[in-house]
């Protein structure tokens, strides 16, 4: 077996006020893997993004990424390898144009000239952006916004891309696009979201998080099928949707 | 649509103003306004110079003076103060139509008005023709701080995203039949205001998550260094050692 991209063993973490967003999770995802991560509200999802990509460390248990265990050290070598998009593209796009916003990762990882030119096309092309490049973020639409905040992290080439909610607020041909186009990128990817379907169209298996603890993971097909388990987590598929055996 | 605010001092064209590069732009822009500002204020004949410096350029640049015009706008109120000096300075007296003036109100007047109304045109003519992202580039050229121009970077990517808060919880308000008339509804627009203070240092604390997920820590990495060749120096700083010749023979002359 190959060494996991990521691996996550017994990790817990409590909120300074006491809260407690995760207990004893555990999780592997290997190389070439496209894995969803399913649950509601208030799961502890973001709480375990965050500690995936060294933001957060963890207060118990642990996180290794390509083998390598995440400790306060080596925090910005894990932050290359795994890439994260946020939410929120307003939040992701800082830098005052497209093109400064996507060197911004890469030139943190200390590359220029050609090198740098390079990495920013292929990421612009990948999310087929590049006619973007002079622009201000702040002048794209809400779609090109969440394709450049895409961008921006794939230009690092991390080895494992993690997208939160990546479907969030799209209109459903901006959606499928999307869909297209991260169904043509050759990483690692895991996809938090409560979108069922998508995450059906996308990742073959799927990890539900429920109260702080990975509760499934299973096929992401045959996970969907099971009524009582959805119920159980409140997870609800669109209305007259259902997933042929 | 948000995006208009930060855009509307631009000016879209194609003319050598344009496309000097920014960090030349910018020093003879602020170099012209310190002889602007450094010249003695009886030299009348210094400040016609300067003007027709700057609106030469202005026209040259192709801004238009309605585009001009408009955002000479704010600096209404200095001038209204400025008109307040020949009223309230002491010294000698002299009678203008009937009412008794301090001339050296006068000459003050003059003075914050010819000077600031100078300093805004060349201002406008700089920002009429360099977008805001070029001009954040000359900055980083000219070897201002990479914090500084990294913050006015974030101040001016994010001045639309809470303006743009801002005008949709005003419409939110309005859709519940809200309808400001006079000062005393402003309470609404007060909480609103306090809201969005919260609103933007929680994005703020999400934005420097984003920036440290891609591996930020601490120092903004370093741009492209764009260096202008010396012709460019050259042309775009003739300008304003024309202006310090000015500013010299009018203090020698005084």
């Amino acid at each position: 077996m190959s060494v996991p991209t990521i691996a996550v063993e017994g990790l817990a973490f409590t909120y300074p006020d006491g809260t407690p967003a995760l207990r004893s999770v555990a999780l592997h995802i290997h190389p070439g893997e496209r894995v969803a991560l399913l649950g509601p509200n208030g799961a502890g999802k973001t709480t375990l993004i965050l500690h995936l990509n060294g933001i957060n460390l963890p207060q118990q248990g642990s996180v290794a990424v390509s083998g390598l265990a995440l400790t306060r050290e080596n925090v910005m070598e894990i932050r290359r390898r795994v890439g994260v998009v946020f939410q929120d593209p307003d939040d992701q796009l800082f830098m005052p144009t497209v093109r400064a916003d996507v060197e911004f990762g890469p030139r943190n990882l200390g590359l220029e000239g050609s090198e740098l030119d390079k990495r920013v096309q292929k990421a612009l092309r990948a999310l087929e952006v590049e006619d973007l490049t002079d622009r201000p973020p702040n002048h794209l639409s809400f779609g090109q916004k969440r394709r450049v905040a895409i961008a921006g992290v794939l230009a690092m080439e991390p080895e494992i891309l993690i997208l939160d909610e990546p479907t969030s607020n799209l209109d459903p041909a901006s959606r499928r696009e999307l869909a297209t186009t991260l169904d043509g990128l050759d990483t690692t990817l895991l996809v938090v979201t409560h979108d069922l379907p998508f995450a059906l169209e996308m990742c073959p298996r799927a990890l539900v998080l429920d109260k702080g603890e990975v509760v499934a993971s299973e096929p992401t097909a045959d996970l969907l099928r099971d009524e009582a388990f959805l119920k159980k987590h409140r997870l609800e598929l669109p209305y007259g949707f259902a997933v042929a055996d | 649509m948000a995006g208009a605010h930060v855009h509307a001092l631009y000016r879209h064209g194609a003319t050598r103003l344009h496309r000097l590069r920014p960090q030349t732009k910018i020093a003879a822009a602020f170099l012209f306004v310190f002889a602007v500002v450094a010249t003695p204020r009886e030299a009348v004949w210094a400040f016609a110079f300067y003007a027709v410096v700057v609106v030469g350029l202005a026209a040259w640049a192709e801004l238009g003076f309605r585009f001009v015009a408009i955002r000479l706008v704010v600096i209404a109120p200095f001038i209204l103060a400025a008109l307040l000096f020949p009223f309230i300075a002491g010294g000698e007296k002299i009678s203008v139509l009937g009412a008794e003036l301090s001339r050296s109100g006068l000459w003050d007047m003059w003075n914050v008005v010819a000077k600031a109304t100078l300093g805004l045109l060349t201002s406008i003519v700089l920002a009429g023709t360099t977008e805001i992202p070029t001009m954040l580039r000359g900055l980083d050229a000219l070897r201002v701080p990479r914090v500084l121009t990294a913050i006015m970077g974030f101040m001016i990517r994010y001045l639309d995203v809470v303006l743009g808060e801002f005008s949709r919880m005003r419409v939110a308000m309005r859709s519940r039949a809200y309808e400001p008339t006079w000062f005393g509804h402003i309470r609404p627009y007060a909480t609103s205001a306090g809201a969005i203070f919260v609103r933007s240092y929680e994005r703020g604390e999400r934005v420097y998550l984003a920036m440290a997920a891609r591996g930020y820590d601490g120092h903004m990495p370093a741009g492209a260094t764009d260096t202008a060749a010396a012709s460019e120096w050259i042309a775009a700083l003739s300008l304003p050692a024309l202006a310090w010749l000015v500013t010299a023979l009018a203090w020698w002359w005084l």
